[in-house]
């Protein structure tokens, strides 16, 4: 089976005014079709770089796309001009952002935005677009759409837009979604609630999801196979599963350490990681992670592990068997 | 949350100007209108533009027509204000000169506000290049003071009512363009804007449905500042002899002839010279209650006015 998107070796560098940062540092993963991918790491670990890295958001200057090819549906999307990315964006491939509060504009209104996609990418007329809303607004489980279409989105909870925002997402159809920290800025509740309306509609949709976070949690509940980077990189991939039950590269072990879990003693102290994330303009020789790894040896220091099979399908890049 | 009619003025009291669709017309208005005088200003221009449009039916005589057995006579009960230097009625002259000063204030000031807008949204959604030569063209525009901009415009354009209000436009457009494209800056890094474009939007579509309608508000404010600025500048034209050409009148024309003969009618002068003042003032006021309005940090000042 050929995956919906191939993404191979991409990287993206930044031009600040302390230097070039490479924030993506070749990465490369497969997303099948109907698949949930997690993509879990810290702040500024390139973890929404390299997504938006995909449909070509990122702002140019300062951020570039430098190498690498990301196959979606056969095309190269790294090579298509601005218009065809564009007709891309929205139609086959969705994005929902972190902050449902400024995500949308406070000056159209909700039946407005959620039919723009179907206006752009469908042609689609006013009066269909605005029809199809109030379709799209009951999938996302807000009542009364008749009249809620033609609100404007300070009426709405955090939680609401957020639902309008997977509704836009949802509005043509698209193939795959990508999700940067879908539920960061809302509450715990509402929080398990969007998520399983979003794992829901992709089931029923066949629609593939890339959901970014910082939450093991939410990875653990939702996600199929799962990216953990560091530093610009992917050190460690695999099923979820696995990635829980058997963590191969001592980062992800620290992370899995650093949450508490419901099926541990109260008593159990949660380990942080120790150091600071790495300054992506002076990343570490050998492993960026060796000076915050208790596992490190010798050759951690100048000699970069690349990703290696540890078991059926699970990859890890780190010289040491943790498991010893 | 039935209707959305939900008093949007009370909720967050966020530090930043008001975007117009929070604070909705109505609420604008009422707060507008609670400011003392800006009510009055309001007042002032509404009398004004109803002085401008109904000038047929308020004035007793023709503007030019002539009673030649009164010249220079001070108010009587045929000539409420008395007459000009050929005989004209003033008060028939001054009510005549509201429809100039309004028709070039609106003309000119729409003019240049839109123009501006456009290049300030140009300017700071582009970026780079662009961004560059819009702004080095209004830098150019903006070293030259008001009025020797329209003498400079009058010699090359002639004078007359029409080109007054394209010199006013190329002369105003500048500010217009420096505030928009400001608040581009800051909309454009939005949020909403990054979702319009993940969203496939075009430039085009963002720019005009999402950056400029966010970036508009503080454009109330100057508009009603220009007004005020254009009147001024019509009536500083007129007065060079620039302007409007006699025998049409304009306030800016009879306070210069009125001037002449200041020590034996003064009213012909004061008149007309009274009249730009409260415009200019008028529309001040609306501007600033229209700022205390859009502005949370700022509106308990209006309360102490009061």
């Amino acid at each position: 089976m050929t995956p919906l998107l191939e993404v191979k070796n991409l990287k993206t560098q930044f031009l600040t005014d302390d230097g070039l940062v490479t924030a993506v540092d070749g990465i490369s993963y497969n997303l099948f079709e109907g698949e949930t991918l997690g993509l879990v790491g810290e702040s500024g670990c390139g973890k929404s770089v390299s997504a938006l890295s995909l449909i070509n958001l990122i702002p140019n200057p300062p951020g570039k796309v430098v190498g690498g090819e990301v196959f979606f549906e056969g095309r190269d999307l790294l090579k298509l001009t601005d218009n065809e990315v564009r007709a891309v964006r929205g139609d086959k491939i969705a994005m929902i952002f972190q902050e449902p509060m400024t995500s949308l504009n406070p000056v159209l209104t909700i039946g407005y935005q959620i039919g723009e996609p179907l206006e752009v990418h469908r042609g689609a007329t006013r009066e269909e677009a605005l029809r199809e809303s109030v379709n799209l607004l009951a999938k996302v489980q807000i009542s009364e759409g008749q009249t809620r279409v033609k609100s404007y989105p300070h009426l709405f909870s955090g939680g609401m837009r957020q639902r309008v925002m997977i509704a836009m997402g949802l509005a043509c159809n698209p193939r795959m979604i990508i999700a940067d920290e879908p539920t960061t800025a809302l509450d715990v509740t509402i929080q398990a609630q969007l998520l399983e309306l979003m794992k829901g509609l992709t089931r029923e949709f066949g629609t593939s999801l890339i959901i970014i976070t910082h939450n093991l949690g939410v990875v653990a509940r939702y996600a199929d196979r799962v990216n953990v980077m560091y530093a610009g990189r992917i050190v460690e991939k695999g099923p979820a599963r696995d990635i829980y039950a058997d963590p191969r590269h001592p980062y992800t072990i620290g992370l899995m350490a650093s949450v508490p879990r419901l099926d541990q003693d109260t008593k159990v102290k949660l380990i942080p990681i120790d150091g600071q994330p790495p300054d992506l303009l002076h990343i570490p020789s050998g492993c960026s992670f060796h000076p915050r790894c208790k596992y490190a040896v010798e050759r951690c220091r100048f000699d970069r592990p690349e990703l290696t099979v540890v078991s059926e399908n699970h990859e890890a890049a780190c010289w040491v068997d943790v498991r010893k | 949350m039935s209707e959305s009619e939900k008093p949007a003025l009370a909720t967050t009291e966020s530090l930043e100007t008001r975007r117009i669709s929070q604070v909705g017309m109505k609420a604008l208005v009422r707060t507008l209108l609670k400011h003392k005088l800006s009510r009055l200003g309001l007042t002032c221009i509404c009398l004004l533009i109803l002085m401008a449009i109904f000038a047929p039916v308020l004035a007793p005589y023709h503007p030019n027509d002539q009673d030649l057995y009164n010249v220079l006579k001070g108010p009587s009960k045929e000539h409420w204000l008395g007459t000009d230097n050929v005989g004209r009625d003033l008060l028939s002259r001054i009510l005549y000169g509201a429809r100039v000063s309004m028709t070039v204030a609106t003309f000119a000031t729409l003019g240049a506000i839109m123009i501006g807008a456009f290049f300030g949204l140009l300017a700071g959604f582009k970026g780079g290049v662009i961004d560059s030569i819009i702004m080095r063209t209004t830098d150019t525009f903006m070293v030259f003071p008001g009025l020797i901009f329209i003498l400079m415009m009058a010699a090359a354009l002639g004078p007359g009512m029409k080109n007054v209000v394209i010199a006013i436009i190329l002369f105003g457009w500048t500010g217009a363009a420096r505030i928009i494209r400001g608040q581009v800056l800051a909309v454009r890094e939005e949020p909403y804007v990054e979702a319009a474009k993940a969203s496939g939007a075009s430039e085009w579509r963002i720019m005009f449905k999402y950056v400029l309608p966010n970036s508009i508000a503080p454009m109330i404010v100057v508009t009603a500042l220009a007004m005020g600025a254009a009147v001024g500048m019509e009536a500083g034209a007129a007065f060079l002899g620039i302007g409007v050409q006699p025998p049409t009148p304009s306030w800016g024309r009879e306070l210069r002839t009125g001037y002449s003969y200041l020590e034996r009618v003064p009213l012909f002068s004061i008149a007309p010279g009274a009249l730009i003042t409260l415009a200019i003032l008028s529309f001040t006021l609306v501007g600033d209650g229209l700022r205390d309005a859009l502005d949370p940090r700022i509106r308990g000042e209006g309360k102490k006015i009061k």
